[in-house]
């Protein structure tokens, strides 16, 4: 529940920041897929989980230095919606521009999507694809389940 | 005080970025470990459409009356992205299941040890 | 899942619509916020709410496993196809402007074909996941052919 509460708080970020066939696929796959996805996983293994007796201070160690490096680096990033950043300027004011007599579709995520980067959006497919053809090698082949050892007897 | 206001999207999006990131090396349960991949993950796409939005502008879909409108380029990479997320959560969420049923447990510690004990 | 009425009753009444709104969302993508990769999730969700509800042999038994995974593929083809048909009418990979007697209707018929390959092909692939996952928790049932 709490990763489609995640899903639902993004998909609300993503519409504020003006990106709105984003929050629409973040909505549909959070609420969607992700949560029938963890919930599956979860019961087709085990809810328990051990509490860790490992020490937190190396990995709490490397995060920090991480986050104080990363932090460090957006300090010279263009502020927050300035409309002059480097990024606005590149080809992107020509995709507004050239969207509707080129390609008579006003919206332009998805005339930039399926033609001025159609190439990238089939390879997006095909990962899409290749990701199916995992999941069934994995989990298609149906067999007796095998007697698994469970820690400490069954909980339901 | 200006450069807190003008930053603070990219000091929240590190701020996720971390969390994610110490849930996926500090946890030893498997299915905790693709959650914190999960938080990492939308940590990321924050951080792009947050690069891309324009104070003052509207969506990307030209519309008459509107001049300024929003990046759109970060969208499209978003938009696939979130996709092809889901599908390799997907993936790594069905190798979960089949270590769980090979090593009966889903510790990374436990499984080490049985790895050694071979 | 099988005994609550009201959920049967209520994802009944729910499901024409969400398939609808799929198909919506599919072709306006257009003129507003959609295009494949979001109708095709919506369309899988419809599917993996009457799957949920009803059962997941129920859901095998509207939409088999075999469809499912022929859909992903024809989905890939129609995109991969769409580029080899204006590879053969003599212009670049993927260059739609040759698909129709004007640029821009090329563009418009090109960008139509291409969203809904991704459409099913997403829609099957979300659907085939969900089946891969709930069907491995059954251990009786028909195998599945590939």
């Amino acid at each position: 529940m709490l990763a489609g509460l995640y899903s639902f708080v993004s998909a609300g970020l993503f519409v504020v920041m003006d990106a709105v066939d984003v929050a629409f696929t973040e909505a549909a796959v959070g609420a969607g897929i992700s949560t029938v996805l963890m919930l599956s996983t979860l019961a087709l293994t085990s809810r328990r989980s051990k509490r860790s007796i490992r020490t937190r201070a190396l990995p709490l160690l490397v995060v920090l230095v991480t986050g104080t490096a990363l932090i460090y680096g957006t300090l010279d990033m263009p502020h927050y919606g300035s409309p002059g950043a480097p990024a606005n300027h590149h080809v992107a004011p020509r995709y507004l521009r050239e969207s509707m007599p080129k390609t008579n579709v006003p919206n332009v995520v998805t005339s930039v999507l399926a033609s001025y980067r159609g190439y990238d959006t089939l390879g997006e497919t095909t990962v899409v694809f290749t990701a199916v053809v995992g999941v069934t090698i994995l989990l298609g082949v149906r067999r007796r389940r095998p007697n698994r050892p469970r820690d400490g007897g069954d909980d339901s | 005080m200006s450069t807190f206001l003008g930053l603070y999207n990219y000091w929240i999006v590190v701020l996720l970025m971390m969390g994610g990131f110490y849930v996926v090396i500090a946890q030893g349960n498997l299915i905790k470990k693709v959650v914190g991949l999960n938080i990492f993950q939308t940590s990321v796409f924050i951080l792009y459409i947050s690069m891309g939005k324009v104070h003052g502008a509207t969506a990307p879909i030209i519309a008459r009356g509107y001049h300024l409108y929003t990046n759109p380029i970060p969208s499209v990479l978003i938009l696939t992205a979130i996709v092809v997320g889901v599908a390799t959560t997907a993936v790594g969420s069905a190798l979960v299941v089949r270590i769980y049923e090979a090593y009966g447990t889903m510790e990374e510690d436990e499984i080490h040890d049985q790895d050694k004990s071979l | 899942m099988t005994g609550h009425l009201v959920l049967r009753v209520v994802a009944k009444l729910l499901l024409p619509l969400i398939l609808l709104f799929a198909l919506y969302v599919q072709f306006h993508g257009d003129f507003g916020p959609g295009g494949g990769f979001q109708a095709g999730v919506i369309f899988a969700a419809g599917f993996i709410l009457y799957a949920l509800i009803f059962g997941v042999r129920q859901g095998r038994r509207v939409l088999p496993g075999w469809l499912a995974h022929n859909l992903v593929a024809v989905g890939l083809l129609i995109y991969a196809g769409t580029g080899v048909a204006t590879l053969a009418l003599g212009g670049n990979f993927l260059d739609y402007n040759v698909l129709a007697h004007a640029p821009a209707e090329g563009q418009e018929l090109g960008i139509m074909l291409i969203e809904f390959g991704v459409g099913v092909a997403v829609s099957s692939a979300m659907i085939i996941i969900v089946y891969m996952f709930a069907g491995r928790g059954e251990d009786d049932g028909e195998e599945d052919r590939e």
